[in-house]
Protein backbone atom coordinates (compact mmCIF):
# COMPACT_ATOMS: atom_id res chain seq x y z
CA UNK A 1 0.00 0.00 0.00
CA UNK A 2 3.03 2.40 0.79
CA UNK A 3 6.58 2.71 -1.38
CA UNK A 4 8.48 2.89 1.96
CA UNK A 5 8.43 0.61 4.47
CA UNK A 6 10.57 1.40 7.66
CA UNK A 7 11.83 -0.52 10.07
CA UNK A 8 9.30 0.69 12.90
CA UNK A 9 10.02 1.73 16.58
CA UNK A 10 11.26 -0.81 19.16
CA UNK A 11 9.03 -1.61 21.72
CA UNK A 12 11.06 -0.16 23.96
CA UNK A 13 10.90 3.22 25.83
CA UNK A 14 11.85 6.29 24.21
CA UNK A 15 11.93 10.71 24.64
CA UNK A 16 10.91 13.73 23.64
CA UNK A 17 14.28 14.81 22.50
CA UNK A 18 15.34 18.07 23.54
CA UNK A 19 18.49 19.70 22.64
CA UNK A 20 19.59 20.43 25.95
CA UNK A 21 20.37 16.78 26.69
CA UNK A 22 22.87 15.82 23.48
CA UNK A 23 25.72 15.59 25.30
CA UNK A 24 23.85 13.42 28.02
CA UNK A 25 22.48 11.14 25.68
CA UNK A 26 25.61 10.31 23.67
CA UNK A 27 27.40 10.27 27.25
CA UNK A 28 24.84 7.57 28.48
CA UNK A 29 25.89 4.23 28.06
CA UNK A 30 22.48 2.36 28.04
CA UNK A 31 20.07 6.02 27.27
CA UNK A 32 17.21 5.04 25.59
CA UNK A 33 15.76 2.73 23.09
CA UNK A 34 14.52 5.67 20.72
CA UNK A 35 13.89 9.24 20.41
CA UNK A 36 10.92 11.38 19.21
CA UNK A 37 11.49 15.22 17.84
CA UNK A 38 8.39 17.20 16.63
CA UNK A 39 8.89 18.05 12.82
CA UNK A 40 8.41 21.44 12.89
CA UNK A 41 11.62 22.31 14.93
CA UNK A 42 13.45 20.87 12.08
CA UNK A 43 12.48 22.25 9.11
CA UNK A 44 15.20 25.10 9.11
CA UNK A 45 17.46 25.17 6.17
CA UNK A 46 20.66 24.56 8.21
CA UNK A 47 22.57 24.89 11.66
CA UNK A 48 22.79 23.03 14.69
CA UNK A 49 19.82 21.33 14.86
CA UNK A 50 19.78 19.56 11.93
CA UNK A 51 23.23 19.07 12.75
CA UNK A 52 22.15 17.24 15.99
CA UNK A 53 19.60 14.80 13.93
CA UNK A 54 21.64 13.52 11.84
CA UNK A 55 23.74 12.55 14.53
CA UNK A 56 21.09 11.20 16.48
CA UNK A 57 19.75 9.25 13.70
CA UNK A 58 22.73 7.36 13.21
CA UNK A 59 22.32 5.74 16.71
CA UNK A 60 18.68 5.80 17.45
CA UNK A 61 15.35 5.18 15.56
CA UNK A 62 13.49 8.11 15.32
CA UNK A 63 9.93 8.86 15.34
CA UNK A 64 8.97 12.72 13.57
CA UNK A 65 5.74 13.33 15.81
CA UNK A 66 4.01 16.60 13.55
CA UNK A 67 2.42 19.46 15.48
CA UNK A 68 1.54 21.75 12.73
CA UNK A 69 0.16 19.58 9.78
CA UNK A 70 -3.69 20.80 10.74
CA UNK A 71 -4.76 17.52 9.71
CA UNK A 72 -8.08 18.63 11.74
CA UNK A 73 -8.66 21.64 9.71
CA UNK A 74 -11.94 22.77 7.55
CA UNK A 75 -10.13 23.73 5.41
CA UNK A 76 -7.48 22.01 2.67
CA UNK A 77 -3.66 20.91 4.00
CA UNK A 78 -0.95 23.42 3.75
CA UNK A 79 0.39 22.42 0.98
CA UNK A 80 4.22 24.40 2.06
CA UNK A 81 4.19 22.41 4.67
CA UNK A 82 3.09 19.21 3.40
CA UNK A 83 6.01 19.80 1.04
CA UNK A 84 8.56 20.54 4.04
CA UNK A 85 7.38 17.35 5.77
CA UNK A 86 7.94 15.15 2.63
CA UNK A 87 11.48 16.31 2.75
CA UNK A 88 12.79 15.91 6.49
CA UNK A 89 10.77 12.37 6.21
CA UNK A 90 12.71 11.55 2.94
CA UNK A 91 16.02 12.62 3.68
CA UNK A 92 15.71 11.35 7.42
CA UNK A 93 14.05 8.52 6.69
CA UNK A 94 12.06 7.88 10.12
CA UNK A 95 11.12 4.91 12.13
CA UNK A 96 7.35 6.38 12.38
CA UNK A 97 5.31 9.56 11.41
CA UNK A 98 2.59 10.68 13.33
CA UNK A 99 0.28 13.62 13.78
CA UNK A 100 -2.91 14.62 16.00
CA UNK A 101 -6.66 14.70 15.42
CA UNK A 102 -6.87 18.30 15.95
CA UNK A 103 -6.55 21.26 14.23
CA UNK A 104 -4.45 24.44 14.44
CA UNK A 105 -4.28 26.27 10.81
CA UNK A 106 -7.49 28.43 10.05
CA UNK A 107 -7.41 30.73 6.90
CA UNK A 108 -3.22 30.73 7.62
CA UNK A 109 -3.41 31.86 10.94
CA UNK A 110 -1.45 29.26 12.88
CA UNK A 111 -2.71 28.87 16.35
CA UNK A 112 0.41 26.84 18.08
CA UNK A 113 -2.20 24.19 19.78
CA UNK A 114 -3.75 21.26 19.19
CA UNK A 115 -7.44 22.44 18.63
CA UNK A 116 -11.03 20.11 18.92
CA UNK A 117 -13.08 19.23 16.40
CA UNK A 118 -16.69 17.65 16.94
CA UNK A 119 -16.95 13.89 15.99
CA UNK A 120 -19.89 13.92 12.62
CA UNK A 121 -19.73 12.05 9.63
CA UNK A 122 -19.10 15.70 7.82
CA UNK A 123 -15.46 15.75 9.99
CA UNK A 124 -14.82 12.14 9.93
CA UNK A 125 -14.74 12.12 5.58
CA UNK A 126 -12.36 15.56 5.79
CA UNK A 127 -10.17 14.32 8.28
CA UNK A 128 -9.86 10.56 6.03
CA UNK A 129 -9.23 12.62 3.05
CA UNK A 130 -6.73 14.72 4.55
CA UNK A 131 -4.90 11.54 6.07
CA UNK A 132 -4.57 9.91 2.47
CA UNK A 133 -3.45 12.77 1.35
CA UNK A 134 -0.16 13.14 3.98
CA UNK A 135 -0.06 8.86 3.22
CA UNK A 136 -0.01 9.35 -0.59
CA UNK A 137 2.53 12.56 -0.12
CA UNK A 138 5.19 11.02 2.18
CA UNK A 139 4.68 7.69 0.87
CA UNK A 140 4.23 6.06 4.21
CA UNK A 141 1.58 4.70 6.71
CA UNK A 142 1.02 7.75 9.33
CA UNK A 143 0.11 7.34 12.98
CA UNK A 144 -2.72 9.22 14.54
CA UNK A 145 -2.95 10.65 17.91
CA UNK A 146 -6.35 10.61 20.17
CA UNK A 147 -6.66 14.29 21.88
CA UNK A 148 -6.38 15.62 25.31
CA UNK A 149 -10.46 16.95 25.79
CA UNK A 150 -11.60 20.23 27.79
CA UNK A 151 -15.01 20.63 26.34
CA UNK A 152 -17.47 18.17 23.78
CA UNK A 153 -19.17 19.54 20.51
CA UNK A 154 -23.13 19.16 21.33
CA UNK A 155 -23.11 18.40 17.13
CA UNK A 156 -21.14 15.02 17.98
CA UNK A 157 -22.80 12.41 16.54
CA UNK A 158 -20.38 9.42 17.49
CA UNK A 159 -17.62 8.52 20.13
CA UNK A 160 -14.02 9.17 19.58
CA UNK A 161 -13.19 5.70 19.70
CA UNK A 162 -15.46 4.64 16.81
CA UNK A 163 -14.18 7.91 14.67
CA UNK A 164 -10.64 6.91 15.50
CA UNK A 165 -11.24 3.19 14.73
CA UNK A 166 -13.06 4.02 10.98
CA UNK A 167 -10.71 6.73 10.24
CA UNK A 168 -8.35 3.69 10.62
CA UNK A 169 -10.18 1.64 8.99
CA UNK A 170 -11.02 4.06 5.89
CA UNK A 171 -7.29 5.55 5.83
CA UNK A 172 -5.10 2.56 6.23
CA UNK A 173 -3.04 4.91 9.10
CA UNK A 174 -1.70 3.35 12.71
CA UNK A 175 -3.14 4.94 15.53
CA UNK A 176 -1.09 6.48 18.38
CA UNK A 177 -2.44 5.59 21.87
CA UNK A 178 -1.82 8.63 24.41
CA UNK A 179 -2.78 6.87 27.75
CA UNK A 180 -2.69 10.32 29.60
CA UNK A 181 -4.70 11.69 26.80
CA UNK A 182 -7.22 8.99 27.65
CA UNK A 183 -7.26 9.79 31.88
CA UNK A 184 -6.91 13.63 31.71
CA UNK A 185 -10.49 13.54 28.80
CA UNK A 186 -12.13 11.15 31.08
CA UNK A 187 -11.65 13.03 34.23
CA UNK A 188 -12.55 16.61 31.69
CA UNK A 189 -15.67 14.77 30.35
CA UNK A 190 -16.51 12.36 33.05
CA UNK A 191 -16.20 9.41 31.45
CA UNK A 192 -14.43 5.68 32.51
CA UNK A 193 -10.59 5.36 31.35
CA UNK A 194 -10.65 2.16 31.06
CA UNK A 195 -14.17 1.87 29.17
CA UNK A 196 -12.21 4.06 26.63
CA UNK A 197 -10.19 1.01 26.22
CA UNK A 198 -12.39 -1.46 26.01
CA UNK A 199 -13.53 0.82 22.74
CA UNK A 200 -10.28 1.59 21.25
CA UNK A 201 -9.41 -0.18 18.33
CA UNK A 202 -6.29 -1.26 20.23
CA UNK A 203 -5.21 -3.91 17.15
CA UNK A 204 -3.58 -0.73 15.11
CA UNK A 205 -1.70 0.77 17.95
CA UNK A 206 1.43 1.39 17.20
CA UNK A 207 3.20 3.74 19.66
CA UNK A 208 1.63 4.75 23.01
CA UNK A 209 2.61 8.20 24.70
CA UNK A 210 2.63 9.42 28.46
CA UNK A 211 2.78 12.05 30.18
CA UNK A 212 2.00 14.83 33.02
CA UNK A 213 -0.74 16.77 33.28
CA UNK A 214 -1.75 19.64 35.47
CA UNK A 215 -4.72 20.12 37.63
CA UNK A 216 -7.54 22.75 37.81
CA UNK A 217 -10.72 22.88 37.95
CA UNK A 218 -14.15 24.16 35.86
CA UNK A 219 -17.00 26.44 36.54
CA UNK A 220 -18.41 23.71 38.82
CA UNK A 221 -15.80 22.42 40.67
CA UNK A 222 -15.13 19.54 38.79
CA UNK A 223 -11.67 18.49 37.84
CA UNK A 224 -10.17 20.23 34.82
CA UNK A 225 -7.17 18.26 34.17
CA UNK A 226 -4.43 20.04 31.88
CA UNK A 227 -2.04 18.43 29.14
CA UNK A 228 0.99 20.10 30.32
CA UNK A 229 3.49 18.04 29.72
CA UNK A 230 5.25 19.49 32.63
CA UNK A 231 5.86 17.03 35.19
CA UNK A 232 6.47 13.24 35.92
CA UNK A 233 3.60 10.99 34.96
CA UNK A 234 1.03 9.81 37.76
CA UNK A 235 0.59 7.09 39.31
CA UNK A 236 -3.26 6.71 37.70
CA UNK A 237 -1.88 7.11 34.27
CA UNK A 238 0.60 4.40 34.90
CA UNK A 239 -1.88 2.09 35.98
CA UNK A 240 -3.72 2.79 32.78
CA UNK A 241 -0.31 1.86 30.79
CA UNK A 242 -0.51 -1.21 32.88
CA UNK A 243 -3.76 -2.25 31.75
CA UNK A 244 -3.58 -1.39 28.07
CA UNK A 245 -0.03 -3.35 27.58
CA UNK A 246 -1.92 -6.29 29.23
CA UNK A 247 -4.25 -6.08 25.95
CA UNK A 248 -1.89 -4.80 23.25
CA UNK A 249 1.45 -6.61 24.58
CA UNK A 250 5.03 -4.76 24.37
CA UNK A 251 4.80 -1.40 22.16
CA UNK A 252 7.13 1.68 22.26
CA UNK A 253 6.64 3.56 24.57
CA UNK A 254 7.28 7.47 24.86
CA UNK A 255 7.78 9.90 27.64
CA UNK A 256 6.74 13.26 26.69
CA UNK A 257 8.11 16.36 28.87
CA UNK A 258 7.66 19.53 26.93
CA UNK A 259 7.67 22.14 29.38
CA UNK A 260 10.07 22.95 32.54
CA UNK A 261 12.17 19.97 31.17
CA UNK A 262 14.38 18.53 33.56
CA UNK A 263 17.62 17.00 33.79
CA UNK A 264 18.62 14.00 31.70
CA UNK A 265 18.78 11.63 34.59
CA UNK A 266 14.89 12.84 35.86
CA UNK A 267 13.91 12.50 32.63
CA UNK A 268 15.85 8.91 32.32
CA UNK A 269 14.25 7.64 35.46
CA UNK A 270 10.32 8.20 33.65
CA UNK A 271 11.78 5.98 31.01
CA UNK A 272 13.21 3.40 33.33
CA UNK A 273 9.64 3.37 35.24
CA UNK A 274 8.45 2.54 30.83
CA UNK A 275 10.45 -0.39 30.61
CA UNK A 276 9.71 -1.53 34.09
CA UNK A 277 6.23 -1.38 32.81
CA UNK A 278 7.06 -3.15 29.63
CA UNK A 279 8.99 -5.64 31.26
CA UNK A 280 5.72 -7.12 33.27
CA UNK A 281 4.06 -8.14 29.78
CA UNK A 282 5.11 -10.72 27.53
CA UNK A 283 4.81 -10.75 23.63
CA UNK B 1 -22.43 23.95 14.31
CA UNK B 2 -19.43 25.36 15.99
CA UNK B 3 -17.19 25.83 13.09
CA UNK B 4 -13.24 26.54 12.58
CA UNK B 5 -13.65 30.56 12.20
CA UNK B 6 -15.88 31.18 15.29
CA UNK B 7 -13.89 28.85 17.47
CA UNK B 8 -10.63 30.69 16.20
CA UNK B 9 -11.92 34.23 16.36
CA UNK B 10 -13.38 33.58 20.26
CA UNK B 11 -9.57 32.28 20.79
CA UNK B 12 -7.94 35.42 19.91
CA UNK B 13 -10.86 38.16 21.64
CA UNK B 14 -11.19 37.24 25.11
CA UNK B 15 -14.11 39.62 24.81
CA UNK B 16 -15.95 37.16 22.75
CA UNK B 17 -17.79 34.87 24.11
CA UNK B 18 -17.64 31.31 24.36
CA UNK B 19 -19.12 29.74 20.81
CA UNK B 20 -22.35 27.91 21.55
CA UNK B 21 -22.73 24.21 21.09
CA UNK B 22 -19.64 23.54 23.09
CA UNK B 23 -20.40 21.16 26.23
CA UNK B 24 -18.62 20.32 29.40
CA UNK B 25 -19.43 16.64 28.55
CA UNK B 26 -22.40 16.69 30.49
CA UNK B 27 -25.00 18.97 28.96
CA UNK B 28 -24.10 22.18 30.57
CA UNK B 29 -21.94 24.83 29.05
CA UNK B 30 -18.45 24.79 28.14
CA UNK B 31 -18.01 28.21 29.93
CA UNK B 32 -14.31 28.66 31.27
CA UNK B 33 -13.30 24.92 29.78
CA UNK B 34 -12.89 26.52 26.42
CA UNK B 35 -10.53 29.30 28.14
CA UNK B 36 -7.80 26.38 28.20
CA UNK B 37 -7.64 26.86 24.62
CA UNK B 38 -7.24 30.27 24.84
CA UNK B 39 -4.83 30.10 27.49
CA UNK B 40 -3.13 27.34 25.52
CA UNK B 41 -2.57 29.88 22.86
CA UNK B 42 -1.77 32.73 23.99
CA UNK B 43 0.44 31.50 26.74
CA UNK B 44 2.38 29.52 23.86
CA UNK B 45 2.65 32.10 21.52
CA UNK B 46 3.99 34.55 24.37
CA UNK B 47 6.92 31.87 25.45
CA UNK B 48 7.65 31.73 21.65
CA UNK B 49 8.19 35.28 21.41
CA UNK B 50 10.11 35.30 24.51
CA UNK B 51 12.18 32.49 23.24
CA UNK B 52 12.81 34.28 19.79
CA UNK B 53 13.60 37.97 21.56
CA UNK B 54 15.16 37.34 25.36
CA UNK B 55 16.95 40.81 24.66
CA UNK B 56 13.84 42.75 24.51
CA UNK B 57 12.05 40.35 27.30
CA UNK B 58 15.46 41.79 29.39
CA UNK B 59 15.29 45.10 28.96
CA UNK B 60 11.67 45.84 29.26
CA UNK B 61 10.53 43.09 32.18
CA UNK B 62 9.09 40.07 31.95
CA UNK B 63 5.67 41.46 32.84
CA UNK B 64 5.89 44.41 30.10
CA UNK B 65 7.27 41.52 27.35
CA UNK B 66 4.17 39.46 28.24
CA UNK B 67 1.69 42.53 27.75
CA UNK B 68 3.41 43.75 24.81
CA UNK B 69 3.49 39.94 23.61
CA UNK B 70 -0.14 39.64 23.76
CA UNK B 71 -0.75 42.66 21.82
CA UNK B 72 1.41 40.99 19.26
CA UNK B 73 0.36 37.63 18.81
CA UNK B 74 -3.61 39.32 18.08
CA UNK B 75 -2.81 41.26 16.02
CA UNK B 76 -0.56 39.05 14.29
CA UNK B 77 -1.22 35.54 14.65
CA UNK B 78 1.35 33.10 13.04
CA UNK B 79 1.20 32.72 9.54
CA UNK B 80 3.28 29.31 9.62
CA UNK B 81 3.74 26.30 11.71
CA UNK B 82 7.09 27.06 11.97
CA UNK B 83 7.71 28.67 15.53
CA UNK B 84 11.26 29.44 14.32
CA UNK B 85 10.01 32.41 12.27
CA UNK B 86 7.53 33.43 14.30
CA UNK B 87 7.93 37.18 15.07
CA UNK B 88 9.33 38.65 11.77
CA UNK B 89 7.11 41.92 12.06
CA UNK B 90 7.56 42.39 16.08
CA UNK B 91 10.05 45.18 15.60
CA UNK B 92 8.16 46.86 13.31
CA UNK B 93 5.37 46.51 16.16
CA UNK B 94 7.78 47.48 18.90
CA UNK B 95 7.57 51.02 16.61
CA UNK B 96 3.87 51.74 17.31
CA UNK B 97 4.14 50.87 21.21
CA UNK B 98 4.00 54.09 22.71
CA UNK B 99 4.93 53.32 26.28
CA UNK B 100 7.93 51.97 24.94
CA UNK B 101 9.04 55.05 23.06
CA UNK B 102 11.09 56.40 24.96
CA UNK B 103 13.49 53.15 24.35
CA UNK B 104 13.94 54.18 20.64
CA UNK B 105 16.49 51.06 20.52
CA UNK B 106 14.32 48.54 20.96
CA UNK B 107 12.80 47.65 17.05
CA UNK B 108 16.81 47.81 16.17
CA UNK B 109 17.30 45.15 18.91
CA UNK B 110 14.41 43.03 18.34
CA UNK B 111 16.12 43.31 14.26
CA UNK B 112 19.20 42.14 15.42
CA UNK B 113 17.51 39.29 17.48
CA UNK B 114 15.55 38.20 14.60
CA UNK B 115 18.32 38.28 12.48
CA UNK B 116 20.57 35.80 14.91
CA UNK B 117 18.15 33.53 14.77
CA UNK B 118 17.32 33.64 10.86
CA UNK B 119 21.62 33.03 11.05
CA UNK B 120 20.95 30.16 13.27
CA UNK B 121 19.01 28.34 10.94
CA UNK B 122 20.18 29.28 7.77
CA UNK B 123 22.18 26.76 5.50
CA UNK B 124 25.27 25.30 6.56
CA UNK B 125 28.31 26.01 4.10
CA UNK B 126 31.67 25.20 3.27
CA UNK B 127 34.29 28.08 3.31
CA UNK B 128 36.84 28.63 0.25
CA UNK B 129 40.36 27.79 0.42
CA UNK B 130 42.19 31.02 1.66
CA UNK B 131 45.08 30.52 0.03
CA UNK B 132 43.52 31.51 -2.91
CA UNK B 133 43.15 35.51 -1.60
CA UNK B 134 46.68 35.13 -0.74
CA UNK B 135 47.70 34.57 -4.09
CA UNK B 136 46.13 36.89 -6.07
CA UNK B 137 47.44 39.85 -6.97
CA UNK B 138 45.59 43.62 -7.02
CA UNK B 139 43.74 43.70 -10.30
CA UNK B 140 42.48 39.98 -9.36
CA UNK B 141 41.26 40.89 -6.35
CA UNK B 142 39.62 44.08 -7.82
CA UNK B 143 38.59 42.14 -10.08
CA UNK B 144 36.90 38.72 -8.31
CA UNK B 145 32.97 38.48 -6.81
CA UNK B 146 32.93 37.10 -3.36
CA UNK B 147 30.04 34.74 -2.07
CA UNK B 148 29.41 35.24 1.16
CA UNK B 149 27.44 31.94 3.53
CA UNK B 150 23.87 31.95 3.96
CA UNK B 151 23.67 33.12 7.90
CA UNK B 152 25.85 36.09 6.95
CA UNK B 153 23.53 39.30 6.94
CA UNK B 154 24.59 43.15 7.93
CA UNK B 155 22.38 45.23 9.86
CA UNK B 156 22.72 49.07 10.26
CA UNK B 157 21.58 51.00 13.35
CA UNK B 158 21.34 54.64 14.58
CA UNK B 159 21.62 52.90 18.38
CA UNK B 160 24.79 51.19 18.97
CA UNK B 161 22.32 47.83 18.84
CA UNK B 162 25.37 45.17 19.14
CA UNK B 163 26.87 47.06 22.57
CA UNK B 164 23.34 47.13 23.97
CA UNK B 165 22.71 43.36 23.06
CA UNK B 166 26.22 42.43 24.07
CA UNK B 167 25.64 44.03 27.42
CA UNK B 168 23.00 42.21 28.37
CA UNK B 169 23.65 38.83 26.98
CA UNK B 170 27.21 38.73 27.54
CA UNK B 171 27.97 39.27 31.15
CA UNK B 172 31.27 41.26 31.32
CA UNK B 173 30.74 43.46 28.64
CA UNK B 174 31.29 47.18 28.34
CA UNK B 175 28.47 49.69 28.76
CA UNK B 176 27.32 51.07 25.21
CA UNK B 177 28.51 53.84 23.92
CA UNK B 178 26.15 56.04 22.71
CA UNK B 179 26.69 56.05 18.49
CA UNK B 180 25.11 54.52 15.77
CA UNK B 181 26.86 50.93 14.83
CA UNK B 182 26.95 49.05 11.39
CA UNK B 183 27.29 44.92 12.57
CA UNK B 184 27.75 41.53 10.62
CA UNK B 185 26.38 39.07 11.89
CA UNK B 186 28.76 36.04 11.12
CA UNK B 187 28.34 31.62 11.93
CA UNK B 188 31.59 29.85 12.41
CA UNK B 189 29.61 26.86 12.79
CA UNK B 190 26.52 26.72 14.57
CA UNK B 191 26.53 30.06 17.12
CA UNK B 192 26.30 33.10 15.34
CA UNK B 193 27.61 36.55 16.97
CA UNK B 194 26.93 40.21 15.61
CA UNK B 195 30.47 42.12 15.34
CA UNK B 196 30.48 45.02 15.12
CA UNK B 197 31.84 46.51 11.47
CA UNK B 198 34.20 50.01 10.88
CA UNK B 199 32.46 52.46 9.05
CA UNK B 200 31.45 51.84 5.16
CA UNK B 201 31.15 48.47 6.19
CA UNK B 202 28.21 47.64 5.87
CA UNK B 203 28.06 49.04 2.32
CA UNK B 204 30.94 46.82 1.14
CA UNK B 205 29.27 43.94 2.78
CA UNK B 206 26.09 44.35 0.94
CA UNK B 207 27.71 45.10 -2.23
CA UNK B 208 29.74 42.02 -2.02
CA UNK B 209 26.06 39.97 -1.30
CA UNK B 210 24.53 42.07 -4.04
CA UNK B 211 27.46 40.59 -6.45
CA UNK B 212 29.48 43.61 -7.16
CA UNK B 213 33.15 42.69 -7.59
CA UNK B 214 35.49 43.21 -4.90
CA UNK B 215 36.51 46.98 -6.42
CA UNK B 216 33.08 47.65 -6.44
CA UNK B 217 32.52 47.03 -2.89
CA UNK B 218 35.43 48.86 -1.79
CA UNK B 219 34.48 52.42 -3.79
CA UNK B 220 30.92 52.03 -2.16
CA UNK B 221 32.43 51.55 1.32
CA UNK B 222 34.53 54.94 0.69
CA UNK B 223 37.85 56.38 1.30
CA UNK B 224 39.51 55.40 5.19
CA UNK B 225 37.50 51.98 4.68
CA UNK B 226 39.61 49.32 6.79
CA UNK B 227 39.04 46.23 4.91
CA UNK B 228 41.73 44.15 6.24
CA UNK B 229 39.20 44.32 9.41
CA UNK B 230 36.36 43.34 7.85
CA UNK B 231 37.97 40.47 5.90
CA UNK B 232 39.44 39.14 9.19
CA UNK B 233 36.10 39.27 10.83
CA UNK B 234 34.55 37.05 7.31
CA UNK B 235 37.81 34.87 7.22
CA UNK B 236 38.03 34.19 10.74
CA UNK B 237 34.38 33.06 10.65
CA UNK B 238 34.35 31.04 8.02
CA UNK B 239 32.42 33.09 6.12
CA UNK B 240 33.89 33.47 2.45
CA UNK B 241 32.42 30.27 0.86
CA UNK B 242 33.49 31.28 -3.05
CA UNK B 243 35.60 33.82 -5.27
CA UNK B 244 34.36 34.02 -8.59
CA UNK B 245 36.58 34.97 -11.22
CA UNK B 246 34.00 35.00 -14.26
CA UNK B 247 32.81 37.40 -16.22
CA UNK B 248 36.03 39.77 -15.05
CA UNK B 249 36.60 42.58 -17.73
Amino acid sequence: MFDQTPAGLPAAPGVGYKPQHFSDILEDAAPVGWLEIHAENYMGDGGRPLAQLRHLSERFPISVHGVGLSIGGEGPLDPDHLARLKHLVGWLNPASFSEHLAWSTHDSHFLNDLLPLPYTEKALARMADHIDQVQEVLGRQMLLENPSSYLAFAESTMSETDFLREIARRTGCGLLLDVNNVFVSATNLGYSPVGYIDDYPLDVVKEIHLGGHDEDEDDHGAPLLIDSHGRAVVDPVWALLDETLSRTGPRPLLIEWDTDVPDWSTLRAEAKRAQDALSKVTA
Amino acid sequence: MTGQATFRTALLDASQPTPGGLTDGQGRPAGRRYDVYRNNVAVSLAEALETGFPTIAKLIGPGNFRAVAARFLRASPPSSPLMMRYGAGFAEFLETVKPLAHLGYLPDVARLELALRRSFHAADHTQADPAILQDLDDDALMACRMRLAPSVAVLRSAWPVVSIWAFNMRPGSPKPQARPEEAVILRAEFDPEPNVLPMGGADFLEALIRGDSFGSAMAAAGEDFDVGAVLSLLLGHRAITGIDFEDTP
